[in-house]
């Protein structure tokens, strides 16, 4: 169970892992699948506290909005999967220096993101930041620009393999965009004086192309969405979007045999991303030691992990508006991906500056004892016995943490430094505490923590 | 530790951020069409100090122009790239990548770190004055130390009350050792986590190496940042690329007195490293880069200036043939792009140029492509 909500959300305290428990495995995988999308009740208080946020003008202004609902969320999976295509379909301020868009391109995310990939494939063509941020607005009749084409069928659903050879000709790339001309947007007036333009979907019939075109050896007045719908069509998409989906959701070594496997369970459900979550979370393999703790935790892992577990926030206040420059100091800059490519997950992620920015945060955080999470965790140590020895200290203290567990080696040396006190941990002395704030902060220290 | 190769400098950058108003900082004092559009912001009289008869500096930079006249100061005018990009992050992604057309993540000086150590074998060879990793830095495989201040750089120093630091770190330590065995932790982490221990022990103890009689001044952050620059020279830590930055030179609004302060600050702070370079002995082996990710719009828009395209930055050390390079964009109407100066030179040349005629080293492969080289080096 910790391991789905891990994977599947941002972790979660030891209480709300409780709670899962009672209501059991697969009901909590459905209880996940379908997160309810509607206005948070307490939108109204980020709004008021963060003022430039709303409407914002550029990327950077919008961060608070993004980082109270990944830190908050209630379901979790609704925030990853919006984080999981901002990876993919990454579209970055960057280019598109425009908060408003940037947010309703992660909403976008949040409403299509676990529903057909057909669907998603569709609005996604349609929205305005991203036919900006690929060019498609200067693709017309008679010159079509190629960037949208190409970027669609290789970096969001047919793919390349490692000698960037694709399943598909420079041939269907031309056409795709010739499909794609008169797919535009046009702004709309503001909603405050000196306030950022929203933009809009608009179709042009008369910069559309519509002569006969070929695609992936289909013959027909091919319009964007038959692109789409062709594509969806292909073994190599399922393929794409499984192998995606186990990367960020299982491990960072790929298996070919579950791959396959997940590429049929997507061919099987009309390209449903529910189901092959489904799948993928209610799996032997998910749950096996294969793939347990062998996945590094992305800067957004650790800081809304963390953060979840400490649980200090009530309502939005300076700090929680900050949490996202964290994330950018340990190398993901959320709203900012360094290309069209988004970021390369795993092992990449932990250079050293990162990783002192990751001991000094997480350890920080959970030193944070007005925390309502920190106060949870102490009496669940406090609960564990009134004396402890160091290898009890260590299990109550892992357990209270999220039911997390660290390598053999590593759990040596920790219950080492809980018995260089010389003496047993004991809840009425004075010290208790501060030692169960310290073998917090170790543990979260530990090269086992930059795991999930 | 190994100090330098042979010949090759140490490289210290400083990033001018929000985009340096050019104009303002080199001006055409002499230049009527400069007085038409800018109303408001235009600097005359005591407020310029002449260089020639056709352009001068801020009156804010005299420690630079000290410095320029004893021919330690390279000023490139129209410095910039084709097809100029406004927005910050694009702009100085450009700056930071040396790929003004293609999106890209890997840095002109991640791949610097990367040629002089291949093997990542100090932890410290580039070290960043600043939180976060700039671009310009980032290259794969590539550590770099990111560092507020000197003094309390490391792990758990901003715990509230760390009376316990000592023992957190000891248990650390022994936990991030490479062991003989791949595993989970992986290898790669529990290295990265020894580097970066070792890193700032090394760095935390390098102002203990540093005497000096230069007093870099408290309430300024880049004397600051310059000063960790000078100490970390001084502890001979084998560190050759160093990366501070200083801003915000986004002056839309209020442009007279925010940019007249942050060259005060900047020119004192310049003034202060190298004459601490100078009494350490290290002033022939460094030389400093300062660049801003764009110049601002021609025109003034009555209390500052907006985003534009074009820009100056300076070249500076011993080592370098001071004086004015390119030529001054010409402010006509008709001269223009879209209310933006032209730029005259490529960036990328003067890349090349600090990499093979500085550094020492083979800049093709670092820039991808081959580039010009400018006549920089002093004789």
């Amino acid at each position: 169970m910790a391991q789905l909500l891990r994977r599947a959300g941002f972790g979660a305290t030891r209480d709300q892992i409780d709670n899962y428990l009672e209501q059991g495995y697969e009901e909590t995988v459905e209880e996940l699948l379908h997160p309810v999308h509607g206005d948070p009740e307490d939108q109204d208080f980020v709004d008021r506290y963060f003022v430039a946020s709303v409407e914002a003008r550029t990327a950077n202004h919008a961060d608070p909005q993004w980082a109270w609902r990944l830190a908050t969320n209630p379901n979790p999976l609704e925030e990853k999967i919006a984080l999981f295509w901002h990876g993919l379909m990454a579209v970055g301020g960057v280019k598109l220096d425009h908060g408003l868009e940037m947010l309703t391109e992660i909403d976008l995310f949040r409403r299509f993101g676990l529903g057909r990939f057909e669907d998603l494939l569709l609005e996604i063509s349609r929205n305005p930041g991203m036919m900006y941020w690929l060019d498609n607005q200067n693709s017309h009749i008679g010159a079509p620009n190629e960037n949208y084409g190409r970027e669609l069928l290789e970096l969001f659903s047919m793919g390349i393999d490692e000698q960037g050879e694709g399943a598909y000709s420079e041939e269907d790339v031309k056409t795709a965009a010739r499909a794609f001309t008169g797919w535009a947007s046009a702004v709309t007036p503001p909603p405050f004086f000196l306030g950022p333009f929203p933009m809009e979907f608009r179709f042009d019939p008369d910069d559309h192309d519509n002569s006969e075109k070929t695609f992936l050896g289909q013959t027909g007045n091919w319009n964007g969405d038959d692109i789409v719908r062709i594509i969806c069509e292909q073994r190599a998409t399922a393929r794409f979007v499984a192998l995606r989906l186990y990367d960020f959701f299982v491990s960072d070594t790929p298996n070919d045999e579950e791959i396959e496997r997940l590429a049929d369970v997507f061919e099987a459900n009309d390209g449903e991303i529910r189901a092959v979550l489904r799948d993928i979370f209610n799996s032997d393999h998910f749950k096996s030691e294969d793939v347990r703790f062998k996945k590094i935790k992305s800067p957004s892992d650790l800081v809304f992990g963390t953060s979840r577990l400490v649980d200090r926030f009530e309502l939005p206040e300076l700090d929680s508006g900050t949490l996202a420059n964290n994330t950018l100091f340990m190398g993901q800059h959320l709203l900012n991906p360094p290309s069209v490519e988004g970021w390369h997950e795993g092992e990449e992620w932990v250079d050293s500056g990162a990783l002192i920015e990751r001991i000094n945060f997480a350890s920080s955080e959970v030193s944070r004892v007005d925390g309502r999470g920190v106060q949870r965790m102490l009496a669940r140590v406090r609960d564990a016995g009134d004396e402890l020895d160091g290898t009890e200290l260590v299990e109550a203290c892992l357990d209270a943490l999220g039911a997390i567990d660290v390598s053999t080696r590593t759990k040596l040396i920790l219950i080492e430094h809980a018995e260089g006190y010389g003496v047993p941990w004991e809840a009425a002395a004075p010290d208790a505490t501060d030692r169960t704030i310290e073998m917090f902060q170790l543990i979260v220290s530990m090269p086992d923590y930059q795991y999930c | 530790m190994a100090g330098n190769g042979p010949g090759g400098k140490n490289l210290v950058v400083v990033q001018l951020s929000g985009g340096n108003d050019y104009l303002n900082t080199v001006v055409p004092y002499q230049d009527g069409l400069y007085y038409d559009y800018r109303p408001n912001m235009g600097l005359k009289g005591e407020s310029v100090i002449p260089l020639d008869d056709r352009v001068g500096f801020n009156s804010h930079m005299a420690p630079i122009k000290r410095m320029y006249d004893s021919g330690m100061v390279a000023v490139f005018m129209g410095i910039g790239y084709p097809e100029p990009n406004r927005s910050h992050f694009r702009s100085m992604d450009i700056w930071h990548t040396a790929e003004p057309f293609t999106s890209s993540a890997e840095g002109w000086l991640g791949k610097v770190t990367k040629a002089l150590d291949p093997e990542g074998k100090n932890p410290v060879t580039a070290v960043n004055f600043g939180r976060g990793l700039p671009r310009a830095l980032a290259y794969p495989g590539v550590s770099v130390a990111s560092v507020g201040a000197l003094e309390s750089y490391g792990l758990y120093t901003g715990l509230a009350g760390a009376k316990n630091r000592d023992a957190l770190l000891d248990t650390v330590s022994r936990v991030y050792q490479p062991m003989s065995e791949d595993g989970i932790p992986s290898l790669r982490i529990l290295q990265t986590g020894r580097g970066a221990l070792d890193g700032a022990d090394l760095l935390r103890q390098a102002p203990s190496h540093h005497n000096s009689n230069v007093e870099y001044p408290e309430d300024n952050p880049i004397a600051q940042s310059l000063k960790g620059v000078a100490q970390v020279t001084s502890a001979h830590l084998g560190t050759r690329v160093f990366y501070t930055a200083h801003g915000s030179f986004d002056t839309h609004t209020n442009e007279l007195v925010n940019h007249s302060l942050l060259w005060d600050q900047l020119s004192e702070a310049v003034e202060c490293f190298w004459s601490d370079m100078e009494e350490q002995g290290t002033a022939d082996d460094t030389v400093m880069w300062i660049f801003s990710e764009f110049g601002r719009r021609v025109a003034d828009n009555g209390t500052g200036t907006d985003h534009g395209s074009g820009g100056s930055a300076f070249l500076i050390g011993p080592s370098v043939k001071g004086g004015l390079y390119g030529d001054y964009p010409n402010l006509d109407p008709g001269s223009q792009l879209d209310g933006d100066i032209r730029f005259n030179t490529d960036y990328r040349d003067v890349y090349a140029t600090i990499l093979e005629s500085f550094m020492e080293l083979e800049s093709e492969s670092i820039l991808n492509s081959r580039f010009g080289r400018l006549d920089l080096a002093a004789v």
